[in-house]
C-alpha cells in the first residue's frame, strides 16, 4: 500500500509542477496577479509531495518491503539501519527520486526566503523551476520508478552494493546533488531575467547567494567523493578524471567562474550577458553530467547500469531545457546594454580573465571527455585519460593562481601599473624565496615543487595583504564592522586553493608506494617508518565475513608508534570482495596499508603500502573553500535587503 | 548578432555527437590486426599435446580461429554458431582454447560436441595477448594470404554469422 | 532487465579490490618506468581503470608482460608499441599526437589565445573614445537602477 502510496504522491507533484511551470507565466506575462501569486503554493505543495514519496520508499527500506523491485535489489535484512536510510539513493532510481527531491527542497527554499525579490521575477523563477522539475518526475515516472512491484515478493534482498556500504559514499550523493541542483536556482533566475530583460545589478545580487551555497554544497560532495575513493577503492588515488568526476568537477568550475562574474555585475553592472549564459552553462553541466553517467555513452567505473531508452529521455530533456535555454539567449542576451567600460587593468580586468581561464579549462575538460565519442563516430577508438587532462588542467590554471594574487589587491574600475607593482613586487620575491626554501628542505629538489609551493605562497601572502589593505587607517574595530562577509568569504576561498596548491604538489611529487611480499615477523622501511606485518585473522560481522590483517608502524627516529589493521572483505550476500585500506592520517602524513591476495604457503601475503606527505591538505582546502562559501552567502547585504519591502519593486516591474 | 547565437550552435553539435553516441557501444574495440598478417604461434593441440599446430601451417587456405574456454559462459551460448559454421565445410575451424585446464576443456567438447578441426591450448594467454583477445568468446577470419580480415568481438548469433561473418568468408573464397 | 544486473555486478566487483603484485625490480629507474606504464596503459575489459588499478584477469596478464618486457631490456616506448599493435591506441590513456587528436590537443589553447585576442582587442577599442560624460552617464544610471530596487 505505502509504495502505491509513493507512486501516487509523484503522480500528484508532477502535476503540481505543471501548474506552477505553467500559470505563473502566464500570469507575469498577461499581467493576471492571482496567476502570479499560485509560484510559492504550488512550489511548496510540489516539496510536500515529492517529500511524501521519497517518505514512503524510505519507509519500504526501513520495513524492509522485497515486493518493491528496487528495495529487493539493493537492500537486506542483515543490512545496518543507516545504510538502509542511505540505501534509498544507492542506485538509479532511488538517486534520481533523490534528485527531484534536492529540487524541490531549493524550489521550496526559494518560495521561501526571496521576501526581498519582486513578485513577478519570483514567479517567473518557480515557473522555471517548475519546469525543470517536471522533466525529472517525468522521467522517473516513464522510465525509472522505484516504485516498480515485485511479484511474488522476494523472500530476501540482494543487498546493498558494499561499495556504498560507507559512511563516506552515503553522504557524498547528497551532498553533490545539493550542488549540482543547486545550480538550478541561478539557472532560473538567469532565464527569469532573460525573459523579463531585467539583467542587472539586482539580479546579480539576487542570485548570489543562491549561486554561492549551491557552489559550496558542490565543493564539499566532489570533496567527499574524493575523499571516499581514497580509503575505499584501496587504490590510494584521489581523482581519476574517470567521466563521473569530470561530470561533477566541470559545473564546479563553470559555478566559479560564475560566482565570481556575479561579482562584477552585481557592483559594477557590466558582463551581463556573459554571467546569464554562465548561469546557464552551469546547469547545462549539471544535466550533462546526468546524461553521460546514465545513458552509457561511455564507460566509467562508477557508472550506473545503464540504458538507452533513458539516454534517450535525458538527451531529449537536455535539448528541451539547454536548447531554449540559448536560443532564449541569442534572442535576449544583443539587447542587454553594459552600465559601464571595462579597462583590463583593474578588479573588472583580472575577474574577467579568471572567467577566460575557468571557462577555457572547462572547456579542454569537455573536449577530453566527449573526444572518444566523436573518434568512435568516425570509426576509431581512443582513450583520453589522466595523463592528458592533468597536462591541460595545470597548464591551463596556472595562470589563474598568479591572477588570483593581483585580484584580491587590484581596485575596481581601473589601477595602475605602479601602484601594482608597488604592492607586489615584495609579496612575489617572499613567495618565489620562501618556496626556494621550502623545497630546498624536501628530500628531492623538483621544479614542479617549487612552482607548486611558489604559488601557495603567493597566494596566502597576498590574503594577508588583502586585509592588511582594508585595515589600513581604519582603527581594528570599524574595520572588522565595516568589512563585508563577503570579503572574508573570498579571502578563505582563496586560501583554501593555496592549501588545496600544497596537498596536491606535495602528495604527487613525494608520495611513495610499494607492493610487496610479507610473510609474518617480516619488516619493511618506506619513507622512515618500519612497517612490521603480524599475519592475519579471520572476523565474523553484520553482513560480511573480514580477513584482518595486524601491522604494527614505528618511526625510524623518533618515538612514534601505531598498529593498523587492513582488511579483505566478502559480503555475504554478492559474495564480493572488498579491500578495506587501513590509514594513520596526519597533518603531514597519511600512512596507508591495503591487503592483496594471499600468496603461497607460511602465511605471506601481497601488501600495498603507501606514505603519503600532505594528502589531507587536499580535502582541507575543499573545507576551507566551502566555509568561505558559507561566509560569502552569509553577507549581511542579502539579508539586509531581504527586510525592506518589495512593494515599490513590483511597481517597477509591472511599468516594464 | 551572430555571437550570441554562438553557445547555441556548439550545443546542437553537441547533441548530435551525444545522439550519435548512444548508438555506439563504448566497449567494443575494433582491433588494429585487420589486414595485417595473423601473428605467430606453435602450440600443443588439445586433444595430442605431442602435436603441434602453428600459423604457418595454415598459409594458403582460408581459415577461422576461433576463442574458447570452458569457463566462459557466453562461449556455451556461441557454441551452435561455430558448430554450424563447421558444418558448412567451408573453411577450417580451429580452436584456441584459452587459459583453460586441458581436462575441463576436453570434457566441455564431449559434453556439447567438437565443432573444431583442432583446438590448440594457450594455457597462459600468452597467444591470446599477441592476438589482441580482450574478452573470450573472440572469432577471427583469416585469408589465404595470411591476412586477418575480421575479427568478431563476443558470441557470434545466427544473425551475426550470415551477415558478417559469412559474407568475409564468401568473398575470400571467391 | 536481469542481464543489466548481472553486468553491474561484474562491473562493481572488478573494481571493489585493489590489484597488488609483489615484483621485484633490478633498479629503482626500471621500477618507476613500470608504474608508468600500468598507470598510463587501459585496461580493455574493465570500465575506465588502468593496468595498475585493476584486478581483471586481463590486466594481470598485461601487467606480467610489462614487467617481463621491462627485465628483457625493453624501453618504455617499445612496451607500449607492443600494446598498441595488438590492442590499437585504445589502450593508450595519453592519446598520440597525430592528425585526429590535434583537435583534442591544441584546441584548448588555440580557444584561449582566440578567446584572449578578442576579448584585448574590444576592450581597445571600447576605451578609446573614453567619453567622460557617457562614462559618468553609466555609472549614473547604474546607480539609479540599483536606488530603485533598494526601494
Amino acid at each position: 500500500m505505502v509504495p502505491e502510496i509513493g507512486h501516487f504522491a509523484l503522480i500528484i507533484a508532477l502535476c503540481i509542477a505543471f501548474v506552477q511551470a505553467l500559470v505563473p507565466l502566464a500570469g507575469t506575462s498577461l499581467g493576471v496577479q492571482r496567476w502570479v501569486a499560485t509560484a510559492v503554493p504550488a512550489a511548496l505543495a510540489q516539496l510536500l509531495f515529492v517529500g511524501i514519496s521519497y517518505g514512503c520508499l524510505t519507509w519500504a527500506f526501513l520495513s524492509h518491503d522485497f515486493s518493491v523491485l528496487y528495495v529487493a535489489q539493493n537492500s537486506n535484512s542483515e543490512l545496518p539501519l543507516i545504510y538502509r536510510i542511505s540505501g534509498v539513493w544507492g542506485s538509479h532510481e532511488g538517486s534520481l527520486l533523490l534528485w527531484a527531491l534536492v529540487l524541490a527542497l531549493w524550489t521550496g527554499a526559494v518560495a521561501v526566503f526571496t521576501p526581498n525579490v519582486p513578485r513577478g521575477m519570483r514567479a517567473r523563477v518557480l515557473a522555471v523551476l517548475g519546469l525543470v522539475s517536471c522533466g525529472f518526475l517525468l522521467f522517473i515516472i516513464l522510465t525509472s520508478n522505484p516504485f516498480e512491484r515485485l511479484l511474488p515478493a522476494a523472500t530476501q534482498g540482494r543487498d546493498l552494493n558494499p561499495l556504498l556500504q560507507d559512511i563516506g559514499l552515503a553522504i557524498h550523493p547528497p551532498m553533490l546533488y545539493l550542488g549540482y541542483v543547486g545550480f538550478a536556482v541561478a539557472f532560473a533566475f538567469s532565464i527569469a531575467a532573460l525573459i523579463s530583460g531585467q539583467v542587472d545589478s539586482a539580479w546579480a545580487r539576487w542570485s548570489r547567494p543562491w549561486t554561492n551555497v549551491a557552489w559550496l554544497f558542490l565543493t564539499l560532495g566532489i570533496a567527499l567523493g574524493s575523499w571516499w575513493a581514497y580509503y575505499e577503492l584501496g587504490w590510494g588515488g584521489w581523482w581519476f578524471w574517470d567521466p563521473v568526476e569530470n561530470a561533477s568537477f566541470m559545473p564546479w568550475l563553470i559555478g566559479t567562474a560564475l560566482m565570481h562574474s556575479l561579482a562584477i555585475t552585481e557592483k559594477r553592472g557590466t558582463f551581463k550577458a556573459w554571467t546569464a549564459l554562465l548561469a546557464i552553462f552551469a546547469f547545462a553541466l549539471s544535466l550533462l553530467g546526468t546524461f553521460l553517467v546514465r545513458s552509457g555513452v561511455l564507460t566509467s567505473v562508477h557508472a550506473f547500469a545503464s540504458d538507452p531508452e533513458r539516454g534517450v529521455f535525458i538527451l531529449g530533456f537536455l535539448v528541451l531545457v539547454v536548447g531554449g535555454s540559448l536560443t532564449l539567449y541569442a534572442w535576449r542576451a544583443p539587447l542587454l546594454k553594459s552600465a559601464a567600460q571595462t579597462q583590463l587593468l583593474s578588479r573588472d580586468g583580472a575577474l574577467l580573465l579568471n572567467n577566460i581561464f575557468l571557462a577555457v579549462v572547462t572547456s579542454a575538460i569537455l573536449l577530453g571527455t566527449l573526444y572518444p565519442i566523436a573518434i568512435d563516430a568516425m570509426g576509431g577508438k581512443i582513450s583520453v585519460g589522466p595523463p592528458y587532462f592533468n597536462l591541460m588542467f595545470i597548464l591551463l590554471t596556472a595562470p589563474l593562481g598568479v591572477l588570483m594574487g593581483i585580484g584580491m589587491i587590484v581596485r575596481w574600475k581601473s589601477d595602475s601599473v605602479a601602484r601594482l607593482k608597488s604592492k607586489l613586487w615584495l609579496p612575489a620575491l617572499l613567495a618565489l624565496t620562501a618556496a626556494a626554501l621550502l623545497t630546498w628542505l624536501l628530500p628531492v629538489w623538483y621544479w614542479a615543487a617549487f612552482g607548486g609551493l611558489a604559488m601557495a605562497v603567493w597566494i596566502a601572502i597576498t590574503v594577508v595583504l588583502a586585509i592588511h589593505e582594508r585595515m589600513r587607517n581604519r582603527s581594528l574595530l570599524s574595520a572588522l564592522r565595516s568589512t563585508p562577509a563577503g570579503f572574508y568569504g573570498m579571502l578563505l576561498g582563496h586560501l583554501g586553493i593555496a592549501v588545496f596548491i600544497v596537498g596536491v604538489t606535495l602528495t604527487s611529487l613525494y608520495n611513495k608506494e610499494k607492493d610487496l611480499r610479507m610473510a609474518p615477523g617480516d619488516t619493511y622501511s618506506v619513507a622512515g617508518y618500519e612497517f612490521t606485518f603480524h599475519g592475519v585473522r579471520q572476523f565474523d560481522i553484520d553482513n560480511y565475513v573480514a580477513t584482518r590483517g595486524g601491522f604494527s608502524v614505528r618511526a625510524e627516529d623518533g618515538d612514534f608508534r601505531v598498529d593498523l589493521f587492513p582488511e579483505k572483505r566478502i559480503y555475504r550476500v554478492q559474495t564480493m570482495p572488498m579491500t578495506e585500506a587501513a590509514i594513520d592520517a596526519g597533518l603531514t602524513r597519511d600512512l596507508f596499508i591495503a591487503l592483496g591476495e594471499p600468496l603461497g604457503e607460511g602465511g605471506a601475503w601481497a601488501v600495498r603500502i603507501y606514505y603519503k606527505p600532505f594528502v589531507r591538505w587536499i580535502w582541507l582546502g575543499a573545507i576551507i573553500m566551502s566555509i568561505g562559501g558559507l561566509f560569502a552567502a552569509s553577507d549581511r547585504r542579502y539579508r539586509r535587503l531581504a527586510r525592506s519591502p518589495s512593494r515599490a519593486t513590483d511597481a517597477v516591474e509591472q511599468s516594464r | 548578432m551572430i555571437r550570441y547565437a554562438l553557445p547555441l550552435a556548439v550545443f546542437v553539435l553537441m547533441v548530435g555527437l551525444l545522439g550519435y553516441g548512444l548508438k555506439l557501444d563504448p566497449k567494443k574495440v575494433p582491433s588494429p590486426l585487420i589486414d595485417k598478417a595473423a601473428p605467430e604461434f606453435s602450440l600443443a593441440m588439445l586433444h595430442d599435446s605431442s602435436r603441434s599446430l602453428s600459423t604457418a601451417d595454415m598459409r594458403g587456405q582460408v581459415w577461422v580461429l576461433n576463442v574458447w574456454a570452458s569457463w566462459c559462459v557466453s562461449c556455451r551460448a556461441e557454441h551452435e554458431v561455430v558448430t554450424a559454421l563447421a558444418n558448412k565445410n567451408l573453411v577450417t575451424v580451429v580452436g584456441l582454447n584459452y587459459k583453460d585446464k586441458s581436462e575441463d576443456a576436453i570434457r566441455w567438447l564431449q559434453q556439447f560436441g567438437d565443432p573444431y578441426a583442432t583446438s590448440v591450448v594457450d594455457f597462459n594467454g600468452k597467444v591470446g595477448i599477441d592476438w589482441g583477445v580482450y574478452g573470450v568468446p573472440e572469432t577471427f577470419v583469416i585469408g589465404a594470404d595470411g591476412l586477418i580480415k575480421y575479427k568478431h568481438i563476443g558470441p557470434m548469433t545466427m544473425e551475426s554469422l550470415e551477415q558478417k561473418v559469412m559474407p568475409v568468408i564468401r568473398e575470400l573464397l571467391s | 532487465m536481469r542481464m543489466v544486473l548481472i553486468f553491474m555486478f561484474v562491473l562493481l566487483a572488478n573494481s571493489a579490490q585493489a590489484a597488488i603484485e609483489a615484483y621485484e625490480f633490478d633498479s629503482p629507474e626500471m621500477e618507476a618506468d613500470y608504474k608508468q606504464l600500468i598507470a598510463e596503459l587501459r585496461c580493455l575489459v574493465c570500465q575506465n581503470q588502468n593496468l595498475a588499478d585493476s584486478d581483471a584477469e586481463l590486466a594481470q596478464d598485461l601487467r606480467r608482460e610489462t614487467y617481463e618486457m621491462l627485465q628483457q631490456g625493453k624501453s618504455r616506448q617499445q612496451v607500449m608499441t607492443f600494446m598498441v599493435e595488438r590492442y590499437g591506441d585504445f589502450v593508450l590513456y595519453r592519446p598520440q599526437f597525430k592528425s585526429s587528436t590535434y583537435l583534442l590537443w591544441l584546441g584548448p589553447f588555440l580557444l584561449l589565445v582566440i578567446v584572449l585576442a578578442i576579448v584585448v582587442k574590444r576592450l581597445r577599442a571600447a576605451a578609446k573614445p573614453v567619453d567622460v560624460d557617457a562614462d559618468a552617464l553609466a555609472d549614473a544610471k547604474s546607480l539609479l537602477e540599483e536606488e530603485q530596487t533598494k526601494k
